[in-house]
């Protein structure tokens, strides 16, 4: 019986995720989803689809919005990383979480924690975004429930609130 | 996930001239992974064959963006976002920056690199034709040497390269002798945003007393590579535009390209596309002509 | 939070804040101790023996668990109607990625390799692969004749009506399979005991349904099987019968290898392996007189089921049902037949073959619209089904639903006659031509005919120690806002605060079968169960002398909160019996299908861009009358949500087959819509209420799924004047049809004739 290809040595990271610094010691090609949702238990990162195209699995990496499912852990390296376990302040929830609460945002929420950090994101750069920029910010989250409309009436409303950051 | 993490070694070595030394030592061993919107695609289906890897992402020689007064030297690991962000490159070379627009959802735009895009060669890659009409030109690096390249001679078949295999792009350099040209992108996909090309066209023109003065064409997912339509140029050159003239350019140009059959669409859609996209193009044109005088 | 008028607000989403914070726990969140993962070899031919089973180097397969189909306690089936599609392939295979074995491993990294390294060897044999094929019966794939099922469904007399007819017009209708694409991959985790027996969790719509297919798969008895449902991550059908497989799968091999064990589709395998909307095709002959009153029809309706027969019948029964939609047919003759193809099962989406047989009649209405001259709206104005007057099946429509006052609003809304008018004019000169069509139609919510009282669902309320109440129901959320709605409703039949209900999870241990989350009857039977169990709580209190004929919900808590301290937790049961007014017929096939139709106007608005030949919405009115809005958020969004989909149905989702195979079962290949994809949809109710539905609410989940793949069709022949008869329509077919068109043109310019 011949045997699997040798094993490559693991590596040492330091990762700043929601706040905290952790070290993990995992492979260099471990995606960064999986070091989240496994090695930390930060399962509120999700996959849907593991090739980049339905933004489940969105988080902030250096305040910058990514997939994931396509970010090797090594790339991720000292960098400081928000989930969606990140945004609420102990019990006080993010505009954006009050917001696709009160507007229907979140049907069966398996695409609303990328949705939500997509939102936020876009909210960064954009404050006061109009529905047609929030619709472009959005593209790279795929929803099968809400057909989108009550997503963007929530993030519009807290860009009316001025409460994105 | 297909992959093995277990089975892979990625090294970051943290310099252009490391990585280069690395490629010097064992080329063809290792394989460049930026932003790894394409590799880590590859590798989560289980259908990466390197198990080595080199990390270029965020090397600092490589994501930055040089202004000279003639030319703008665009670092191969600036990704789209970055692009899309720079005051020049998105005033003058608006065809690069709309199809960085284009690419992905912003997530893969923050990833998604200029360079990683022109080494893969794939021929529905939404920036290339941009960069075919702005006749580009690469700086290749390797431990030994440095050179310059045309872009519209980098790519050879179907995903096929120019590249040595010690080498990497440094950067993509745009002269910027176009900005005063009339600028037109489009793109046909199978949906608004999140898709791979069907077609898509880049084209810039200039009207000197009513007539074409130049005219560069460059479509995307029409045949194995970028392709620059010399031959519809041809036609267009010189002549004023008029609805004979808009014809025979979208005859020529669904006559020069090569689509084909895939699972996104058919031969003869792409064809009858692309032949309108000229058209509408040179439409615009003749108007934005017009409104000039 | 006040009590009273909970019922008609939009309360929040019960599970809402873990789903904004990322808590909620949807299966592949889960871990158990000791757990391993598992992971499915499947068949890479359509049909054939299993000639050899090697399992190949470079893996270590003394440290698998492998399950193949000898490994079976029970009856190897995924039991449901009939008992046909194998849990395990034993010797033979019927569609690509049929499942043949099982592999185990504590590392989830190594199964991938793992599966690839088995090697199949296969004896061949031919397969069938469209509607057509089965029908030809050169080859029997299933059964006696590749039949699943048919129906003949008879109304007055046909054979007189083409006598009368000034026209008859025929018409042959396509729809292609859809993939549910719910965002959350089918998963399981099972866990078996010698003693306690089989327990599973996992993302799933049906628990009862996965409770039976295990009794039999290990031949247990009843109390010996838990199903637990987790959070959900969409469902839409895909995950009705479908978890029964994978359920059956995880627990084989948790059985095998004495500990927990999960399997976690990818989204390529489930693209591939899973269940998918039936593809259909549908013929219309149609008598009409010539002033564009239907006089009687033939509809023959047919549904491609895939390889086994699974949820196949019901499909096709409630698709054969819709087929005469929301007019009134004097005569009629429906033949429905579901036929049996070498794919990999159809199952349950949205809709259950409702919005293939409606795409096709709302398709053919405007096609008898031209050809008797009268306009898409007259025509169905002239035919709409009126109170008093009977269905196809012979049921009365017994409530004051007025369709021509529905569509008078609906033009209104959508300005459809100006619009009608300025896009004829404005479409000459452009190379955007703009059009707006019309679907009108009817769902029908809960399960046909006797099914509510085959199903004969129950469900409990409970008095908790702390005051509360709790709903006891094997219904499940899956995003559609179960948890939500029966909250609310037990909270204003009680009159208690929203926040002091609550609702136990989903599990067989636990909760009573409430029947399939399914067919829209969630809210409507289920609700009504929930809404008299819920005042038999009271009336327990009451009888206790523990609660007034008044009160306030501090009273009440307090109330149940002596109860319980007295004498334990106390429950109400509620059993459907079936109103004597619905009345079916199952082997005729005639009198009341449904105990309750909402009815609606859909109104889509269109831009053809002739220069890449591809079709956008530009508006789209949903006008539809559903008894009562419990939930103004809610329902909302279920109908935008469906529409969404509907216009993925329409314009988008096309399946790639292959000898069988979905070639292109990635997210990149296969399109469904973004946010910038869609314009603003605009959603409008109206409300008659509903004597057989939880505060005279109708079933609303499926109803938005019928009506936006005709209405934009519609739209789009409008705009281009060229019919369009299959989804999905891409703009490679548009481009097709306008140059056969243009060929056509020229070749009778050139031969000189008439059209």
């Amino acid at each position: 019986m011949s045997e699997s290809p040798p094993n490559r040595a693991k590596c040492e990271i330091s990762l700043q995720v929601n706040g905290k610094v952790v070290a993990v010691r995992t492979y260099p090609m471990e995606r960064l989803l999986d070091v989240l949702r496994e090695q930390l238990g930060l399962t509120g990162t999700k996959e849907g689809c593991g090739e980049g195209e339905c933004g489940s699995c969105s988080v902030l990496v250096d305040g910058v919005l990514v997939n994931s499912c396509l970010v090797p852990v090594l790339q991720a390296k000292d960098a400081k990383i928000t989930t969606i376990e990140g945004l609420a302040e102990g019990e006080r929830l993010h505009a954006l979480q009050q917001a696709f609460l009160e507007f229907g945002g979140a049907q069966c929420g398996i695409c609303t924690p990328g949705m939500i950090l997509a939102a936020f994101h876009l909210l960064s750069k954009s404050p006061q975004p109009t529905t047609e920029e929030i619709r472009e910010g959005l593209s790279g989250n795929l929803c099968r429930c809400t057909g989108y409309a009550q997503i963007v009436e929530a993030v519009a409303e807290v860009g009316r609130r001025g409460a994105g950051g | 996930m297909r992959a093995r993490p277990a089975e892979y070694e990625l090294a970051a070595p943290g310099t252009l001239s490391a990585v280069l030394s690395l490629l010097a030592q064992e080329p063809g061993e290792w394989l460049p992974i930026a932003g790894g919107t394409d590799v880590m695609v590859q590798y989560c289906a289980g259908r990466l064959p390197s198990r080595k890897l080199v990390s270029i992402w965020n090397l600092p020689e490589l994501r930055r963006i040089e202004v000279t007064p003639n030319e703008v030297r665009v670092g191969a690991g600036c990704t789209y976002t970055d692009l899309r962000q720079h005051e020049i490159v998105s005033r003058e070379f608006v065809l690069l920056t709309t199809a960085a627009g284009w690419t992905g959802g912003i997530a893969n735009q923050n990833r998604g690199t200029l360079g990683g895009n022109v080494i893969n060669g794939s021929p529905a890659a939404d920036s290339l034709p941009a960069l075919l009409v702005y006749e580009a030109e690469l700086i290749l690096v390797s431990a030994k040497r440095e050179r310059r390249l045309a872009y519209g001679d980098f790519h050879t078949d179907y995903r096929k390269t120019r590249l040595a295999p010690d080498e990497l792009v440094q950067s993509i350099c745009l002269s910027r002798r176009f900005s005063e040209y009339y600028a037109h992108a489009r793109k046909v996909g199978a949906r608004n945003a999140q898709a791979i090309s069907k077609v898509c066209l880049a084209a810039l023109g200039r009207l000197v007393e009513g007539a074409v003065d130049d005219v560069r064409l460059a479509m995307g997912s029409v045949a194995p590579v970028p392709l620059r339509l010399r031959e519809t140029e041809r036609v267009v050159r010189g002549r004023r535009i008029k609805a004979e003239l808009i014809q025979l350019a979208s005859k020529t140009a669904a006559a020069e390209i090569r689509p084909i059959d895939d699972i996104r669409s058919t031969a003869r859609y792409r064809e009858a596309v692309a032949g309108n996209l000229v058209a509408e193009f040179l439409e615009r044109l003749s108007i934005a002509g017009r409104q000039h005088e | 939070m006040s009590t009273g008028g909970i019922v008609g607000r939009s309360v929040p989403r019960l599970e809402g804040r873990d789903k904004v914070t990322g808590q909620a726990r949807y299966v592949d969140d889960i871990s158990l101790p000791g757990m391993l993962f598992g992971a499915t070899v499947r068949s890479r031919i359509p049909r054939g023996k299993i000639a050899k089973v090697t399992f190949g180097p470079g893996v270590d397969w003394d440290e698998f668990v492998i399950v193949s189909a000898k490994d079976i306690p029970g009856k190897n089936c995924i039991a449901l109607i009939d008992d046909d599609e194998p849990c395990l392939a034993d010797g033979t295979v019927n569609h690509p990625e049929e499942p043949i074995l099982l592999l185990a491993h504590p590392d989830r990294r190594l199964l991938p390799q793992a599966v690839e390294a088995v090697c199949i060897e296969y004896e061949p044999l031919p397969a069938v692969f469209n509607i057509e094929e089965s029908e030809q019966q050169s080859q029997i794939i299933w059964g006696t004749d590749n039949v699943f099922k048919s129906y003949l469904i008879e109304k007055g007399d046909v054979d007189a009506a083409w006598e009368e007819a000034d026209y008859i017009v025929e018409g042959e209708y396509t729809t292609g399979a859809q993939e549910q694409l719910y965002i959350e991959n089918n998963g399981m985790i099972a866990a078996f005991d010698p003693q306690q027996g089989v327990t599973v969790w996992g993302s799933m719509q049906c628990p009862y349904y996965v409770h039976k297919s295990l009794v039999k798969l290990f031949n247990l008895p009843g109390e010996r099987v838990r199903v637990v449902q987790t959070e959900t991550g969409g469902a839409f059908g895909g995950k009705e019968d479908y978890p029964s497989v994978i359920a059956g799968h995880a627990a084989l091999l948790a059985m095998k290898s004495g500990r927990p064990v999960k399997i976690a589709y990818d989204r390529i395998e489930d693209m591939a392996a899973t269940t998918k909307r039936h593809p259909s095709r549908t013929r219309h002959r149609t008598a009409v007189s010539k002033d564009g009153k239907i006089l009687g029809g033939e509809i023959e309706f047919t549904i491609d089921g895939g390889a086994y027969e699974t949820l196949s019948p019901v499909v096709l029964s409630r698709g054969a049902i819709h087929a005469g939609g929301a007019y009134y047919w004097p005569a009629i003759r429906i033949r429905a037949k579901a036929v049996a193809t070498n794919t990999p099962p159809q199952g349950a989406f949205r809709g259950f073959g409702a919005p293939q047989s409606l795409f096709a009649l709302e398709r053919h209405m405007d096609r008898i619209a031209k050809v008797v001259q009268l306009s898409p709206v007259e025509i169905r104005r002239n035919n709409f089904l009126k109170p008093g007057e009977t269905t196809t099946t012979g049921q009365t429509v017994n409530e004051a639903v007025d369709l021509g006052k529905l569509l008078d609003r609906a033009m209104q809304l959508s300005d459809y006659s100006a619009k009608k008018d300025r896009f004829a004019r404005e479409n000459k000169e452009s190379t955007r031509k703009k059009g707006i069509g019309i679907a009108s139609f009817l769902h029908g919510a809960g399960f046909t005919g006797s099914g509510e009282r085959y199903l004969s669902s129950v469900v409990g309320v409970e008095g908790c120690a702390d005051g509360t109440v709790r709903i006891l129901v094997s219904s499940t959320e899956f995003g559609q806002g179960t948890n939500t709605v029966l909250c609310q409703i037990v909270a204003e039949a009680l009159k208690v605060r929203y926040e002091n209900v609550s609702i136990a999870r989903p599990d067989t241990q636990e909760v009573p079968n409430s029947g399939p989350t399914v067919a829209s009857r969630t809210v409507m039977v289920v609700g009504k169960l929930v809404l008299s169990a819920a005042l038999g709580i009271r009336q327990t209190l009451e009888a206790s002398g523990l609660l007034g004929a008044t009160y306030s919900p501090e009273e009440f808590r307090a109330a149940v909160r002596a109860y319980v301290a007295k004498n334990g937790n106390f429950r109400s049961l509620a059993r459907y019996e079936q109103p004597e007014d619905i009345v079916w017929d199952e082997q005729k096939y005639r009198g009341s299908a449904y105990a309750a139709y909402a009815w609606a106007i859909y109104v889509a608005e269109v831009t053809v861009d002739l220069t890449s030949y591809s079709v956008s919405v530009d508006d789209f009115v949903a006008l539809q009358e559903v008894g009562r809005v419990l939930h103004p958020v809610l329902a909302k969004g279920q109908i935008i949500g469906g529409i969404a989909q509907g216009i993925g149905f329409a314009l988008y989702e096309k399946v790639i087959w292959e000898k069988g195979r979905m070639q292109n079962g990635q997210m990149t290949n296969y399109i469904i819509p973004t946010s910038a994809d869609l314009a603003p949809i605009r959603v409008y109710f109206e409300e008659l209420g509903n004597v057989h539905g939880a505060y005279g609410a109708k079933g609303i989940g499926e109803l938005p799924m019928d009506g936006p793949a005709p209405a934009v069709i519609n739209a789009v022949e409008d705009a281009l004047g060229v019919p369009f008869n299959s989804i999905p329509l891409l703009p490679e077919d548009i481009f097709d049809a306008l140059t056969n068109k243009r060929e056509r043109e020229k070749l009778s310019h050139v031969t000189g004739d008439h059209r």
